[in-house]
């Protein structure tokens, strides 16, 4: 198997609600190597939430270790992690998040933007990453001028824009129609395919059945963690 | 990242906050528009006033004292100056056989007067008595004529010279030498007429006409205070000709030592100390005051800025997810703030402009670049001051809790 990716080592997370202190994560451990496709499940309130937050880089544990990349980020500051989240991360959001008043080129090329690469590489790199996605005839289109599906394919662009190491999809087809979901789920299968890391945390089951291995959280642990070799057969 | 494609994003990222609420950005920079103009046009007008004052100072010569009773700006109290003694033409001729030698110097006296010629007669006109050396300390020129010798001096002769616009009045540029007028019923003789002066503080120098200062002390029964003007003939030492000057009326005046002056020496230098000492104040008070029209702007612009970052928390949360940095951030907002001020003050300045000739009615005014680039610094500043805690919120906010804001 390749090097672990991700490596979460007892990590823990609570939060200090003034009356009681609540314990969101409780000693997780878990590691993730690259090119798998992991779903992560489980009800609201499990802390699943809790744990994408911190997979993305969002938050910080409150005490364990992670490791991302064979970087320690549970100890690193608010700049140290936003440039990780702009090189090793990709978020997929169940609200797309777009920039409204901007054209899908510009959506897809602010984490470059971010990054500090020039205007003209910028240029080549978003266009060919709309074209991966399918949307290389809607470069110039605003938010509101694009369907659904294809609002999460820009998304899915800007997070791919960087060459992050993680896919983050928080609940991708939560907001479309089932075709239109299962078009963006055989996007995601395709990008698995093409040797993308990709963590889908979701609470619909035949979502999590897409994935190779399906991660159960429940009361901030690990309740199961199950991996198939193969995926389920794929029929429209 | 690198800083220009950082303020490259920035400028998007206001234009387009700007773009989204359009009728919002307006009111936001009226705010500001009215700040700056009214700053720009009390800076307009001190900027005036000061011009016009300077060029009415420099009519009385930088390089001539004036001995005079009492001092122009004087902070003495009025007991002291109470029991002074008038200067008078015994002073003034001792004065001269002391120091005469080494300095020019006059005598001169003013009051108004009413002067006819023939069936032409005019009030108000400024009857100055002094001697030929009057004329020299203040290099008058001449149309026609001359002025009066030191023999019609000391003969009291009932003499003339007619200022410019005078002479106007009377003549209406007819030859006048020769001819005789009428200076407050009495005849005299005019032997010259002047070039124009100009004006000195809002008066004109040239509604004015010159006699013998003896004559005009033996005609008029109102006599005036006396006082003398004395040329300095080098400038580089003129606080030791000051005091030597001092010490000689001193000597006049039969002063014992211990005893404090009688008499004052007065300065071009005392007038202008005392405009700038008065113009700083009324150009701080003014801007003070005006300033808090464009404090009123900055609290407008913070309160905007405030409003802005709660519609935009969730964008701030997406944008530090993709890797926006606080500066980064930071910089965006204060950027937008920015922006609705530097525009405010741009559309403010255009509208001073457009209102300069109202005031140049009243006063010269002018909107010189150093106007110019303080209304910018100020709006600039505005922007920056009010925005920065808005800005500062939007950077330092969680980025899983702006995600999660509906």
């Amino acid at each position: 198997m390749a090097e672990a990716l991700i490596q979460l080592q007892d990590v823990c997370k609570s939060y200090d609600m003034g009356a009681e202190i609540v314990h969101a994560l409780r000693e997780v451990t878990l590691q993730i190597t690259r090119g798998e496709y992991v779903a992560i499940m489980g009800p609201s309130g499990s802390g699943k939430s809790t744990l994408m937050n911190i997979l993305g880089c969002l938050d910080t544990p409150t005490s364990g270790i992670f490791i991302l990349n064979g970087r320690a980020v549970s100890d690193m500051d608010d700049n140290e992690l936003a440039d990780i989240r702009n090189q090793e991360i990709g978020f997929v959001f169940q609200t797309f998040n777009l920039l409204a008043r901007s054209t899908a080129f510009h959506n897809v090329e602010l984490p470059l933007i971010y990054a500090g690469v020039p205007s003209y590489d910028r240029r080549q790199i978003a266009v060919k990453v709309l074209q991966q996605v399918g949307l290389g005839d809607r470069m110039t289109h605003k938010p509101n001028e694009l369907s659904g599906g294809q609002r999460q394919r820009v998304a899915i662009a800007r997070a791919l824009v960087n060459g992050p190491s993680i896919l983050l999809a928080d609940e991708p087809t939560g907001n479309l129609d089932t075709a239109t979901g299962d078009e963006i789920m055989l996007l995601f299968d395709k990008l698995h395919q093409d040797g993308n890391t990709i963590i889908l945390v979701t609470h619909e089951e035949d979502v999590a059945q897409r994935a190779r291995r399906i991660v159960r959280i429940r009361d901030g642990k690990i309740a199961s963690d199950e991996s198939r070799n193969s995926p389920l057969p794929q029929n429209p | 990242m690198n800083l220009r494609t950082e303020i490259a994003e920035s400028l998007r990222f206001s234009w387009s906050a700007l773009m989204a609420n359009k009728m919002r950005a307006i009111l936001t920079t009226l705010g500001i528009v009215i700040g700056v103009v009214t700053v720009s046009l009390m800076s307009m007008a001190i900027d005036g006033v000061s011009k016009s004052f300077l060029k009415s100072i420099s009519t009385l010569g930088s390089d001539i004292l004036y001995l005079e009773k009492n001092a122009w700006m004087d902070n003495e109290d009025w007991w002291k100056r109470r029991g002074r003694r008038d200067i008078e033409m015994p002073h003034v001729r001792e004065l001269n056989r002391l120091i005469g030698d080494r300095y020019i110097l006059s005598p001169f006296a003013h009051q108004p007067c009413s002067v006819k010629y023939r069936t032409e007669s005019i009030s108000g006109v400024f009857l100055e008595g002094c001697t030929p050396e009057y004329a020299a300390i203040n290099s008058y020129a001449f149309i026609e004529g001359r002025f009066f010798n030191n023999n019609e001096v000391d003969g009291h002769r009932p003499v003339c010279v007619l200022g410019n616009d005078t002479y106007t009045a009377l003549f209406k540029g007819a030859p006048a030498v020769g001819h005789k007028i009428k200076i407050n019923g009495i005849n005299y003789e005019i032997v010259g007429t002047m070039e124009k002066r100009g004006t000195f503080m809002g008066f004109s120098l040239d509604n004015s006409i010159y006699i013998p200062i003896t004559r005009q002390l033996a005609d008029f029964a109102w006599r005036p205070n006396v006082s003398i003007a004395i040329k300095v003939p080098d400038m580089r030492n003129v606080e030791e000709m000051t005091e030597e000057i001092r010490g000689a009326m001193r000597k006049v005046r039969r002063l014992e030592p211990g005893q404090s002056d009688d008499f004052a020496i007065n300065k071009q230098e005392v007038l202008l100390t005392t405009f700038n000492k008065v113009t700083g104040v009324i150009a701080s008070a003014g801007l003070f005051i005006t300033g808090l029209s464009l404090f009123v702007g900055g609290i407008g612009i913070m309160n905007i800025m405030f409003v802005s970052v709660a519609e935009r928390t969730r964008e701030i949360g997406l944008r530090k997810a993709l890797g926006a940095r606080r500066r980064t951030i930071l910089l965006q907002f204060l950027m937008e703030a920015l922006m609705i001020c530097l525009l405010g003050g741009v559309i403010g300045l255009g509208l001073a402009w457009c209102l300069k000739p109202v005031v140049n009615h009243y006063i010269p005014a002018s909107i010189s670049f150093k106007t110019v680039a303080f209304a910018l610094f100020i709006a600039a500043a505005t922007g920056i001051v009010s925005g920065y805690i808005p800005a500062r919120r939007a950077a330092r906010m969680d980025p899983v809790d702006a995600l999660r804001d509906e």
